[in-house]
């Protein structure tokens, strides 16, 4: 990680209003809660032997070997037990995509002007109901990203903690980034790679120049425009720097198009899926742009991809890559198994990345980008209290999720899945 | 079951006749070795052979293994000899190192059988995913029995040494699931080669695809079936015409009277099916439509060897065992399609469990690649429910289990002596997600060495970086 990059992410981004921050905790418990005797791996540094979470009001008040539990706390014995900030997984649909195939609308996508869809919230339209979203925190994803996709500029990205609905209670930023791809032409409204590079370039100058076109906009003095005025004000933030602009891409090519493209506009570039970024991993890492990957995809699957490997994030983070670990590789790990992320984890470990980054990949790294780490990510005092407590190693398979807790409320209540194993754990079914 | 007429001995008879030209009988062709060029007219049951053959291998003695052999309880600090293709020795302590033997010192690590999926695409639907290589599903009418899976397979098709990496020494190959009746499948081995039969299981039964649900009634809205009730009625009448096809042939094949009938090569596959010859692989979600299939089965006198996909398998659990059926299932996907939201991660467990054959399956060249991993985290779901399976058990759903599916448990999926001699070397318990495969032989010969990484096909040689071997 460069000091730099950190420094700049964590300022004063934060503040403006389209960047909003949503971080109060409604009916978080005022009595105290002691998470105690468990090795805690706080992501922000190293690992604490028996060590006690004091939380309190939501947030997290205290962590330590020699934290004193008060004695009124409501006590959860970790001996024995990991204990981590919760995970996040920035790239899922839950909440706009409830069943992908042949089930009825999906949010995902806006139609946009030109491809174009800048202005779209599709947070706006998530469902807090959804019985997916207790699946997934059940397995330790306690905050997660809603991305749109399609298009050219795919939409708004914005990260939600996996609480207790409405989900004005569980936005946790939105918006957090603005999302392109690079990947399709033909969903860009362009006939070729080149054509969707061109495209996207006029479109951050037309974005760059709209303040001092606005008027002559309104006035109908104004040539044509890609996009909608919605868009352009949308596109501000991450003209300013102030929200970075995630763009979908594989192929070596492309991203040095990006990376030139956002050195000419000195906009905040994230690259996702980003299968040959190995191969540019020293001019991301001098460039400071993130990257959001997978740890098991290996398969040239396209003439975009030929260069897939599986251990890219392992090569990008030792290159000195800000490596965003996501779920990215098999049974759809953007709806129903956003929650895999743990595993994309351990096999990215099992590739060569180190436990410790790969811990971070899921945790501090996506909340430093994202703008969120002086709220979650890691285990801190004044953090919001999002927290696990592991069976063991939360990268391995027979490791469970013991104990959730978001923004201080414990929320491991059985999923839909519970329901349905135990209506038929003995057979013939009961019917209750 | 009827096995009246194996299609195996019909293809010794044709030996003799020494042509294995397969012509229609239009115009009344002669029975074999009568006609001027020695036409043939019946139905070969090989036509297109497998050419594997074994690589040339050295005795091999692994030792101070953990070995999980799918045939009974672990053994720790045991051994496994490999020679001449087949396992000639395995269990507790040590054995004297044959003259010449490989010797492999495996402390601290595990070795189980070479892992088997039911329920690959690879070389059908190969990488990279472009529509001049996409050759998994004939979907041009609801019924296409007629269609091999082997006719499609790219061996160039980079997924295959990977799935080779993964520990998976033996796939299945099937058509995909567009329609009722898919095809025939292909069982194959994770070797390079220039054509598919230098690839093909020696011996192994056929496969037919069948599929459920939302896909064929998806694929062919527009001119039917458009809905489950018309699925079922599409089966129900290529059965129809199956038996009839059936009883003309074997009744000619009795008699030898008159002309042959007209081949048809879906009802030859279909025929070879209701006389026990061919396996029945049924990708099924909804636990309502397995036991339709079931009795859809009965209705005409075949059996179901695996459900695929089969998320709702444990609310039939007891059907399942009952009928001996398998169901080839993942650990968690779901959600993906209505009738996959009611998929559950003890699933595979419950199935175990409720003493039905359960399998891990892939569908994906991913997860092909890491069957020991689903079968990790439904062994973890299992045990969340409060049912405990050894690693020793859960391994055979990776293993013997779909090895009795393929119709292979004779010859494959167990370290147990006088079987292939398929064996994989990990370098921690596979139930593990920091465990790789660091070796693995298949018939006694080394396929893989993780030092040296896997061979590159055709294909990678100029497009695909190559990335070497690895000790990581």
């Amino acid at each position: 990680m460069k000091r730099t990059h950190v420094i700049r992410l964590l300022a004063p981004a934060l503040s403006t209003a389209l960047a909003l921050v949503l971080a109060t905790s409604p009916a978080a418990q005022s009595t105290a809660i002691a998470i105690v005797g468990g090795t805690v791996y706080p992501a922000s540094g190293e690992r604490i032997e028996r060590a006690t979470v004091l939380i309190r009001d939501g947030r997290i008040e205290a962590v330590g070997a020699n934290v004193a539990v008060p004695p009124d706390a409501e006590r959860v014995d970790a001996a024995g037990r990991w204990v981590t900030p919760g995970l996040i997984n920035v790239v899922s649909q839950l909440g706009i995509v409830e069943i992908p195939l042949s089930a009825g609308p999906t949010d995902e996508r806006a139609n946009g002007q030109n491809a174009i869809a800048a202005a779209f919230r599709p947070w706006e339209s998530f469902n807090a109901a959804s019985p997916l979203l207790a699946a997934t925190r059940n397995d330790g994803i306690t905050t997660i990203g809603i991305f749109p996709a399609g298009n050219l500029i795919s939409g708004q990205h914005a990260l939600v903690d996996l609480g207790v609905g409405p989900t004005e209670a569980m936005l946790r930023r939105a918006p957090s980034a603005v999302a392109a791809q690079a990947q399709h032409a033909p969903s860009a409204g362009t006939a070729s790679r080149g054509e969707l590079l061109l495209k996207l370039r006029r479109l951050l100058e037309e974005a760059r120049d709209w303040p001092d076109r606005r008027e002559a906009f309104d006035e109908n003095r104004s040539r044509p425009l890609l996009a909608t005025p919605a868009d352009y004000e949308a596109l501000q933030p991450v003209i300013a720097g102030e929200l970075p602009l995630i763009v979908w891409v594989d192929r070596a090519a492309e991203i040095d198009a990006l990376l030139r493209l956002a050195r000419d506009f000195g906009i905040r570039l994230v690259l996702g899926s980003a299968s040959e970024a190995w191969q540019r991993a020293d001019a991301l890492a001098a460039a400071g742009v993130p990257v959001i990957v997978g740890g098991i995809r290996n398969i040239p699957d396209s003439f975009d991809r030929l260069g897939t490997r599986d251990d890219n994030a392992a090569l990008l983070r030792r290159a000195g890559v800000t490596v965003i670990l996501v779920s990215d590789s098999y049974g759809d790990g953007t709806h129903f198994n956003t929650r895999n992320i743990r595993f994309e984890a351990g096999n990215a470990v099992a590739n060569g990345m180190s436990w410790d980054d790969a811990l971070r990949a899921v945790t501090v790294a996506p909340a430093e980008v994202f703008g969120v780490a002086d709220r979650v990510g890691t285990l801190r005092p004044g953090l919001d209290a999002n927290v696990v407590v592991w069976t063991g190693d939360p990268f391995e398979f027979d490791t469970r999720a013991e104990v959730v807790f978001v923004r201080g409320v414990r929320v491991d209540a059985p999923s839909r899945q519970d329901e349905l194993m135990e209506r038929y754990r003995t057979l013939p079914p009961s019917y209750r | 079951m009827m096995r009246m007429l194996p299609l195996v001995l019909i293809a010794i008879s044709l030996a003799a006749g020494g042509c294995a030209t397969a012509t229609t009988a239009q115009g009344g062709a002669e029975p074999p070795g009568s006609g001027p060029r020695g036409l043939v007219v019946e139905p070969n049951a090989d036509p297109y052979p497998s050419t594997y053959t074994p690589r040339p291998s050295r005795p091999t003695l692994i030792r101070n293994a953990t070995l999980l052999t799918a045939a009974g309880p672990i053994i720790r600090g045991g051994h496994i000899l490999l020679e001449d293709g087949l396992i000639a020795s395995v269990g507790e302590g040590d054995i004297p190192t044959p003259a010449g033997a490989v010797v492999v010192d495996a402390a601290g690590r595990f070795v189980t059988p070479g892992l088997i999926d039911t329920h690959s695409h690879a070389g059908d639907y190969p990488a990279p995913g472009v529509a001049a290589l996409s050759d998994g599903n004939e979907a041009t009418s609801p019924v296409t029995a007629n269609v091999w899976a082997e006719h499609s397979v790219w061996p160039q098709d980079p997924q295959f040494p990977r799935i080779l990496a993964g520990g998976t020494t033996t796939v299945q190959v099937l058509p995909g699931s567009a329609n009722l009746i898919g095809g025939r499948s292909v069982v194959l081995k994770m070797v390079p080669a220039r054509t598919v039969q230098e690839m093909k299981f020696p011996g192994a039964p056929y496969g037919l695809k069948m599929a459920c649900g939302e896909n064929p009634k998806r694929v062919y809205a527009s001119r039917g079936p458009s809905t489950r009730m018309g699925n079922v009625a599409g089966y129900r009448a290529a059965w129809i015409e199956a038996q009839a096809y059936r009883q003309r042939w074997d009744r000619w094949l009795r008699d030898r009277s008159g002309e042959p009938p007209t081949r048809n090569l879906g009802l030859e596959t279909l025929a070879d099916v209701l006389r026990g010859n061919i396996l029945v692989h049924a990708h099924c979600y909804r636990a309502d439509e397995m036991a339709i299939m079931i009795d859809l089965a009965r209705e005409f006198g075949y059996t179901i060897r695996s459900f695929h996909h089969a998320v709702e398998a444990y609310k039939i659990a007891d059907l399942l065992a009952r009928e001996d059926i398998a169901a080839s299932m993942w650990s968690d996907w779901g959600g993906f399609k209505m009738e996959a939201i009611d998929s559950v991660r003890g699933n595979v467990g419950l199935v175990h469990a409720a003493g039905a054959r359960a399998i891990v399956h892939s569908d994906d060249p991913i997860g092909s690649q890491r069957l020991n991993q689903d079968a990790a985290k439904a062994r973890a779901a299992a045990a969340a429910l409060g049912i405990d399976i050894p690693e020793h058990e859960a391994i055979r759903w990776v293993t013997i289990n779909p090895a009795w599916a393929l119709g292979l448990d004779d010859r494959i999926g167990s370290l147990e002596v006088g079987k292939h001699a398929d064996v994989v070397l990990w370098s921690a318990s596979p139930f593990s997600v920091y465990a790789k495969p660091d070796q693995v032989w298949i018939d006694g010969a080394l396929a893989y060495d993780r030092a040296a990484g896997a061979w590159r096909t055709d294909f990678e040689l100029g497009y695909v970086p190559a990335t070497g071997g690895s000790d990581r």
